[in-house]
């Protein structure tokens, strides 16, 4: 392992940032910490970094425990969210700053440089000033900037947070791609579910100074371990019912749900992503429910539409591709039946 | 609906009547502002220029330099000025970075304790001077047994004049530097660069028009002081006059030709440091524009 941390507290005054928080980050992968603001990932970020202290645990990089070292003996990039680029230098000067300060020899510092500034496609642009490049190119000085200094590990705090979408979109494909290209083990943080399932081999997801999952991506997404993860990452309907001898109950709707088998009923809260609901103009032959649509709004390649549940009084979401939405003539009020192909069940305070 | 037009109607007549008063308004108030501006500013200063070259060239130079006492009071000036503006640099610099670098209690009132040069009246810094190292004082018998001497010296010329000015450089780099914000400092540090080359290479680029203005003005005012120089300086001609103090010996001695070129030369450099200020100005406002435009976008 590159980097992992073990048993990481960090207290700012009373707000706990991090709460025992244990991680190893896999070589050569690209992680990303996801999680909403106030989650404590740029704090941990910030501890692997060196530029804050825990106030317990460990952080160890290639086995070497560097809990207490300065950011210049740990071997890190670090990207920040706003660049923090030194206005007063040259693109050149910025790139150079870090193997300057280290006493490099001026022949090997500009064919870094320049080899660098190739890599991240910034050639010619060596003498202008960081006040004169476009967002998406100071982010990738910044970027240039951190890998100059031949880290071992990359970190980048939000690091397209500051773009606009376009741009944001380019850049994340083009850092996969050079991740792809240079295989250093990095570590981003985000809080766009959509960009970290982008770009990461892997997917942190944290809440309020815990990891609450962490796999790949396709793990985190298709098998969320908690109700906090099936809903951050991404629209969900939440039904609230009651599960009792491997059935699911909610409303007057029953669905099969063989995990639970225990006699006694339980409060428990099924949910299920809108692509996992299908529309049909008749009646499924599986448990289904009659709803009336309100919305329908195109959303790329899906529409997503919006309907009333007429049993149950509540709200449903459902994407729909636009061919079947076509075939079914879907428009507002028109009636439909809807029935999940997949759910999931998560019973509060119930563990296997 | 008709009260409500009215209303309107009536604001944009009055508004259009602030904007077109009668000429003889506007002419006597223009008017009215430059002669006040030229009574108490512009034929004073002038003034001094005269009355200092009244009898030509030659004799405004002669009386700048023939003079022994005088030659000593312009070097004197020229030798307190800097070393005290050097310790306010260094002050400054530290105190505007421990200020908008760490957060600590009691903060704010350190903040507020920096402003109290300004607030003190220069006769009282001096005479605070004089309590503390002069004959009388607490520490003026130890000092004489050891034979230093701060008070009626050079070294207490320096520590009133660095004390009247000290706010000046922090009070200039405070703002500067909360706008500025750490961020590159922290950047500089994530590349290896220890304190001491962040320091040189990171901020003080950043701050350094911002300094330099803080610099201009502690300068000027610490050439110019008199008040707390007058107190601790003990008036020995050819010894601890300041060019202030000449001026006005000079002019006590109804010398007024000498006096008022003396006088002339503080004008000029208050002068010089007008439009040296109009300049920094422009360029430190820059330096915030540009903490705006690259520091957070």
């Amino acid at each position: 392992m590159s980097i992992s941390v073990k048993g990481i507290t960090k207290h700012f005054g009373k707000f706990t940032a991090l709460d025992n928080v244990s991680l190893e980050v896999p070589n050569g992968q690209l992680t990303a910490l996801l999680g909403p603001s106030g989650s404590g990932k740029t704090t941990l970020l910030r501890i692997i970094a060196g530029l804050e202290t825990p106030d317990d645990g460990t952080v160890m990089s290639y086995d070497q425990d560097v809990t207490g070292s300065s950011p210049q003996d740990r071997q890190v990039g670090f990207v920040f969210q706003h660049y923090a680029l030194f206005r007063h230098m040259s693109v050149f000067d910025n790139v150079a700053f870090g193997m300057q300060v280290r006493k490099k020899p001026k022949d090997e510092v500009r064919d870094r440089v320049m080899e660098l500034l190739r890599l991240v496609r910034l050639e010619g642009l060596e003498r202008r000033f960081p006040s004169q490049l476009s967002g998406g190119q100071r982010q990738r000085v910044a970027l240039a900037r951190a890998l100059a200094v031949q880290p071992k590990v990359l970190l980048l705090d939000e690091p397209f947070g500051a773009l606009d979408a376009k741009v944001r979109q380019e850049l994340r494909q083009w850092l996969r791609r050079l991740h792809d290209e240079i295989h250093l083990t990095s570590v981003f943080v985000t809080h766009d579910q959509e960009e970290a399932f982008e770009v990461a081999d892997q997917v942190v997801v944290m809440r309020g100074g815990q990891i609450e999952q962490a796999g790949t991506p396709q793990q985190v997404f298709e098998h969320p371990a908690n109700p906090f993860v099936m809903d951050f990452l991404g629209q969900v309907n939440v039904f609230h019912g009651r599960v009792e001898d491997g059935r699911a109950v909610v409303g007057g709707l029953e669905f099969a749900y063989p995990d639970y088998t225990g006699v006694e009923s339980r409060n428990a809260s099924v949910y299920v992503r809108p692509h996992e609901l299908d529309l049909d103009n008749v009646p499924f032959a599986t448990t289904h429910l009659r709803a009336r649509i309100l919305h329908i709004n195109p959303m790329g390649s899906m529409a997503r539409v919006q309907l009333q549940a007429e049993e149950l009084d509540f709200l449903l979401h459902v994407d729909v591709s636009h061919e079947r939405c076509r075939e079914l003539m879907l428009a507002p009020e028109s009636k439909v039946y809807v029935a999940p192909k997949r759910l999931r069940v998560f019973i509060p305070d119930f563990s296997i | 609906m008709m009260p409500q037009k009215s209303t309107v109607a009536s604001s944009t007549a009055r508004h259009a009547a602030s904007r077109e008063d009668p000429v003889w308004v506007r002419v006597l108030l223009i008017g009215l502002a430059f002669l006040v501006i030229g009574v108490l500013i512009v034929i004073p200063v002038a003034n001094v220029f005269y009355q200092a070259f009244r009898g030509g060239a030659g004799v405004y130079w002669k009386n700048l330099v023939s003079d022994p006492d005088t030659r000593h009071s312009i070097f004197l000036t020229l030798t307190v000025a800097p070393v005290a503006v050097a310790l306010n640099v260094v002050f400054g610099v530290a105190a505007a970075w421990l200020i908008t670098r760490f957060k600590f209690p009691g903060r704010t009132f350190l903040t507020t304790l920096l402003d109290l040069p300004f607030a003190i009246s220069p006769v009282v810094a001096g005479l605070m001077f004089m309590l503390m190292f002069g004959l009388q004082g607490y520490m003026g018998p130890w000092l004489r047994d050891h034979g230093i001497k701060i008070v009626f010296a050079y070294p207490g010329l320096v520590l009133v004049t660095a004390f009247v000015t000290m706010p000046f450089i922090a009070r200039e780099l405070i703002p500067v530097m909360d706008a500025i914000g750490s961020d590159e400092e922290i950047a500089a540090v994530s590349l290896g660069a220890n304190g001491w080359q962040t320091f040189w290479r990171i901020t003080i680029p950043n701050i350094k028009w911002g300094l330099l203005y803080g610099v201009i003005l502690c300068n000027a005012r610490a050439m110019g002081e008199f008040g707390a120089v007058h107190v601790v300086s003990g008036h020995i001609s050819g010894q601890t006059d300041t060019m202030p103090l000449r001026v006005e010996k000079l002019f006590q001695e109804y010398n007024n030709p000498g006096s008022f070129a003396v006088a002339s030369v503080l004008t000029a450099l208050a002068i010089v440091t007008l439009f040296l200020k109009i300049w920094l100005e422009h360029k430190t406002s820059h330096e915030l524009a540009e903490a705006r435009d690259v520091g957070v976008t």
